[in-house]
């Protein structure tokens, strides 16, 4: 019950949100609100697979990309003119258009959980450095693939996608993620991928199906990744496949390693910082990319676990379990 | 605990540092225009070329002033990139607050950034994004050029007619529409005029920098020519290319090798090759040589097209102002910087909007431009012969 | 037959300049198990000292041979440096860690080169001058090679021999395959491990260097972002030919050209980039070990 009134007051907060941050701040800020929502919701669904079960992959982006094409495409050619009807019988616009957004944000999840089972399997018999390059030649060949499509606008992009995401949108996105990676941790299936993670043969001596659990990752990981990719697509309202390189796959791992591999708090802050240090740093934007290369190395040798480690940020007053006397 | 409340407090520092860096400071009224371009990047001379040319015409205005009021003009650079030139322009639009935006040279950036400013209502005038798309985002799009279903067809008739060729095979740039726009209205104006496209249509990605398999397909296709309609880069490459395999037919393109880099690129490998352009630099037309002297005392370098028709572009937009000003002087005032944001702002850019939709035989440098009911410039194009490293005037086509 | 072969030309020409960058990969991870991500971009550093060099030496105005060889030293000298600099700041601190935080590391170095490339070079392309001259030779039967692609080709057929020459008949060799078998065991052997890490890390810098001069010889556009593809790609050899196995990254380098330049010519050009890693995936199913690599168990 109390996690039920929990929700329903972070959907009324949400909401509230939506209406009060447009008036407050300039298309500009709200964009950069959202891109940190987008990157909030990439950076813990990555934790999911890299920080929680340990198996290093980085091709995200091209999850990403299977899932922001998919929903365009979708809302494009399905959810419009459904929207466009359904208006017409005297629906309320938003309220159609909401329908058809998290139609359009499911397929896209699904069609990016179809890819992370068809990434996820092969790459089970690879170990660390190997599994990190096929995910990535995943993610490559995801983007080469779609830059030869000429239905989704090739290299030249795709446009026209309907501007539905909003702050409500894009803030319940995150909220779920973060939450149903907060469950999984609690849970004995995230037991399961914690010991993958520390010790797989160990892990698989207890009887612990490797496979399932591995796959499993990769299927939520990538799903997640997707829905954060539609909700891209529909903010922005054009896509193109260069958003998708390998560049952006390292930027959601640079957020999972600063926030620290297994914490979810420690990714969604680092998503936050890393989201609004490059635009706070405009002015010298040039230099960018050399300071988050920089941060990478130097946080490697000086602290590789990131600002949090595995921990989380346990809320004080809410200490669930007692002590043993 | 205390290095918890440490990182509460770094993350409010950092918040409220964004939140008090997204909010604007008070200044004197101005007019501030944004120019983006590619300015890094594969293309760059385009980007650089568009910030001269608005750079030169900024400077001839009196005292830098407009009304009364200083212009400034606010460059970004989307380093070549579709997505980027969305972010630029909205940050132009929403941060700068900008009352007219020039820009971009490369059509799938322009076509990119074009709903951006046709949902705020601010003016977008391309210097010379040729795609027939651009201007149909919006009718706050405006262009200073002509259209590739014009381009295309001129240097279609240009091949058959004039070079008398019947076998022309193509390799285009699949990354972007200007190319692959014109290759398609080149093939189609080809084939009605009795020519054939020998095989597959031959395709490279900007960016790529060896093109030996694409040749050596296309050698074997044995055309007469091969229609390349991509940017100076790659052009310069591929003539480079075709010459050591041994192709020794003319390469054709269009206004996409404009640009001072692409000798220095080809070398000799361009010699004999042509393509359409917006200008010849030796045209004794007074204005463009009164253009093309001051450039060169301003920059140090010769003009292309592209800063041309940037000038023409930025001084369209000025002249376009100062009329705002003559006939509706309470309008005018509403592109100040200080009322940015208010309807007296979307009233001024509207009525602009009408005046540069009215433009009729303006004296451009680049040619007389009439602007038609699609906003697009209906001008003659010049075919360029490429003689002994040099760019030499060959024919003029009126449309 | 004709457009075959010369396709086949073609391949054999790009595939040896992946072969050289290929064997840098190899020997950094046979010693260290680190796929050192940053060797594509000292390739593309390679390029751009050889671009100052030319400059300095006014070797495109006036081309003769040496200058070009001149070029070519100076390049590999200021690699063999940057290589044994990157090894000594970046990843001697993280060579006890963990690999993901060693791979981190190493896309770290790798994005800081190309960014750092960036800022210091600029983006905008540069054009290499042409240090020799380009001539066509025609084999006949319609296939024509220019001088430029038959010197990559020496070029890196010299070096590799040299290279295993290195390796199988020199002591410095004999070390560095020690150390890549066992380190504890070549340590207890009285071998400075430290020492021969860095040395591989140099001559393999070298290499690298010697690739990009020569592609920038043949293709004479060189940007900051250039070793990006070309590096991965070069990995995806080395993996095709059995990874820390020297002959093995050679063949692996040939084939890939060769697949490429063959996809591209026949079927489409647009999913060149996509090749490398369908190749990797299939390679990694059917053969984890590589084509000329052992297989090699794994203990509980």
């Amino acid at each position: 019950m109390r996690q039920l009134s929990w929700f329903a007051g972070s959907l009324v907060a949400l909401w509230a949100l939506d209406r009060l941050l447009p008036r407050v701040l300039n298309p500009y800020a709200l964009q950069i609100v959202m891109l940190c929502g987008v990157n909030v919701m990439l950076a813990v669904s990555l934790n999911l697979i890299n920080g929680f079960t340990g198996q290093f992959s980085i091709g995200h982006a091209g999850f990403m990309a299977v899932g922001a094409y998919t929903s365009a495409m979708f809302s494009i050619h399905v959810g419009q003119p459904w929207v466009a009807s359904m208006v017409a019988l005297g629906l309320p616009a938003p309220v159609a258009q909401g329908a058809a957004l998290l139609v359009a944000l499911l397929t896209g999840g699904a069609a990016a959980a179809v890819a992370g089972y068809v990434v996820g399997l092969p790459s089970l018999r690879l170990r660390g450095d190997y599994l990190a390059i096929v995910t990535l030649g995943f993610g490559e060949i995801i983007r080469v693939v779609i830059t030869n499509v000429n239905a989704v606008g090739a290299s030249r992009g795709l446009s026209d996608i309907p501007h539905w995401s909003s702050v409500f949108w894009v803030g319940l996105g995150a909220l779920t993620v973060v939450l149903a990676s907060l469950h999984l941790a609690g849970s004995c299936h995230g037991r399961a991928l914690f010991a993958i993670r520390d010790d797989e043969i160990a892990a698989e001596a207890l009887g612990i199906d490797t496979t399932r659990y591995k796959v499993l990752a990769f299927v939520m990981g990538s799903f997640f990744a997707g829905v954060a990719g539609g909700l891209f697509a529909h903010d922005q309202t054009y896509l193109n496949p260069s958003t998708f390189q390998f560049i952006k796959s390292i930027e959601v791992i640079a957020m999972v390693v600063l926030g620290g591999l297994g914490s979810v708090t420690g990714s969604v802050i680092a998503a936050v910082i890393l989201t609004l240090l490059p635009e706070l740093l405009r002015p010298i934007k040039d230099l960018r990319m050399v300071i988050y290369s920089l941060m990478l190395i130097v946080l490697m040798i000086v602290r590789p676990q990131g600002l949090f480690g595995s921990r989380e940020l346990r809320l004080p007053w809410r200490r669930r379990t007692a002590r043993p006397a | 605990m205390t290095s918890r409340i440490r990182w509460f407090a770094s993350c409010a520092l950092v918040l409220a540092l964004a939140i008090g860096g997204c909010s604007g400071q008070k200044k004197a009224d101005e007019i501030v225009i944004g120019e983006y371009g590619s300015l890094t990047g594969n293309d760059a001379t385009f980007g650089q070329s568009t910030k001269e040319g608005v750079e030169l015409a900024l400077s001839e205005l009196p005292e830098g002033k407009l009304g009364g009021l200083p212009v400034r003009c606010v460059v970004e650079d989307d380093r070549g990139l579709p997505e980027e030139a969305v972010t630029v322009v909205k940050k132009l639009v929403s941060q700068d607050q900008v009352c007219a935006v020039i820009g971009e040279v490369a059509s799938s950036r322009s076509i990119a950034a074009a709903p951006v400013c046709q949902e705020a209502g601010v003016l977008m005038i391309s210097p010379s994004s040729t795609n027939f798309k651009v201007t149909q985002q919006g009718d706050y799009i405006f262009r200073m050029c002509f259209i590739d279903d014009f381009q295309g067809t001129v240097m279609a008739k240009f091949a058959a007619l004039n070079l008398k060729l019947t076998k022309v095979a193509i390799l285009e740039d699949a990354r972007n529409d200007y190319s692959v726009g014109l290759a398609d209205i080149f093939a189609k104006a080809f084939v009605s005029l009795g020519g054939t496209i020998p095989g597959k249509v031959q395709a490279y990605n900007a960016g790529d920098t060896d093109f030996r398999s694409q040749l050596t397909a296309i050698k074997a296709m044995n055309p007469q020519a091969i229609w390349c309609p991509g940017y100076y880069t790659e052009a310069g490459l591929i003539a480079r290319q075709a010459r050591e395999l041994g192709i020794k037919v003319p390469l054709l393109g269009g206004d996409g090798w404009e640009s001072e880099k692409l000798l220095e690129i080809g070398g000799e490998a361009l010699n004999g090759c042509y393509y359409s352009n917006h200008y010849a630099a030796d045209n004794p037309d007074p204005r463009l040589q009164a253009f093309l002297t001051s450039y060169k005392a301003k920059f140090g370098k010769e003009s292309d097209a592209i800063g041309g028709l940037a000038y023409d572009a930025a001084k369209v937009l000025f002249q376009s102002m100062q009329t705002l000003q003559t006939l509706d002087a309470a309008a005018f005032a509403g592109l100040g910087s200080s009322k940015a944001g208010t309807p007296a702002r979307r009233e001024a850019t509207k009525k602009l909007r009408d005046i540069v939709a009215g433009l009729k035989d303006y004296p451009g440098v680049t040619g007389v431009i009439t602007l038609d009911s699609n906003r697009n410039a209906t001008k003659p194009a010049v075919v360029l012969e490429i003689k002994d490293g040099k760019k030499v005037y060959n024919t003029t086509v009126n449309p | 037959m004709s457009e075959f072969l010369q396709q086949l030309v073609n391949g054999l020409t790009s595939g040896s300049v992946y072969a050289l960058i290929a064997l840098g990969y190899t020997m950094v991870y046979g010693i260290l198990r680190l796929i050192n991500f940053a060797h594509g971009d000292v390739y593309m550093l390679g390029a751009f000292f050889g671009l100052f060099a030319a400059r300095a030496l006014h070797a495109g105005v006036d081309p003769n041979p040496v200058k070009a060889l001149a070029v070519l030293l100076v390049a590999m000298a200021g690699c063999g440096i940057a290589g044994v600099i990157i090894e000594r700041c970046a990843y001697k601190p993280v060579r006890r860690s963990p690999r993901l935080s060693a791979l981190i590391t190493a896309i770290g170095v790798s994005l800081l080169l190309e960014n750092g490339g960036r800022v210091v070079f600029g983006a905008d392309p540069k054009f290499f001058p042409q240090i020799i001259p380009s001539r066509i030779i025609s084999l006949g039967g319609g296939v024509s090679i220019s001088n430029q692609q038959i010197i990559i080709l020496g070029v890196s057929l010299t070096l590799m021999i040299l290279l295993r020459l290195l390796v199988k008949h020199t002591r410095v060799g004999k070390a560095m395959q020690a150390v890549s078998w066992n380190p504890t065991a070549a340590a207890l052997m009285g071998i400075s491990v430290d020492r021969i890490i860095t040395f591989t890390f140099m001559i393999g810098s070298m290499l690298a260097a010697a690739a990009g001069v020569l592609v920038a010889l043949k293709d004479p556009k060189i940007e900051p972002y250039m070793g990006m593809l070309p590096g991965l790609k070069a990995f995806v050899a080395a993996v095709l030919g059995g990874i820390g196995n020297i002959p093995g990254a050679v063949l692996g380098g040939l084939v890939m050209g060769i697949a490429e330049v063959m996809v591209v010519g026949y079927v489409s050009p647009t999913y060149r980039d996509a090749i490398a890693f369908v190749l990797l995936i299939v390679i990694l199913l059917v053969r984890p070990a590589g084509i000329l690599g052992r297989n090699t168990t794994e203990k509980v």
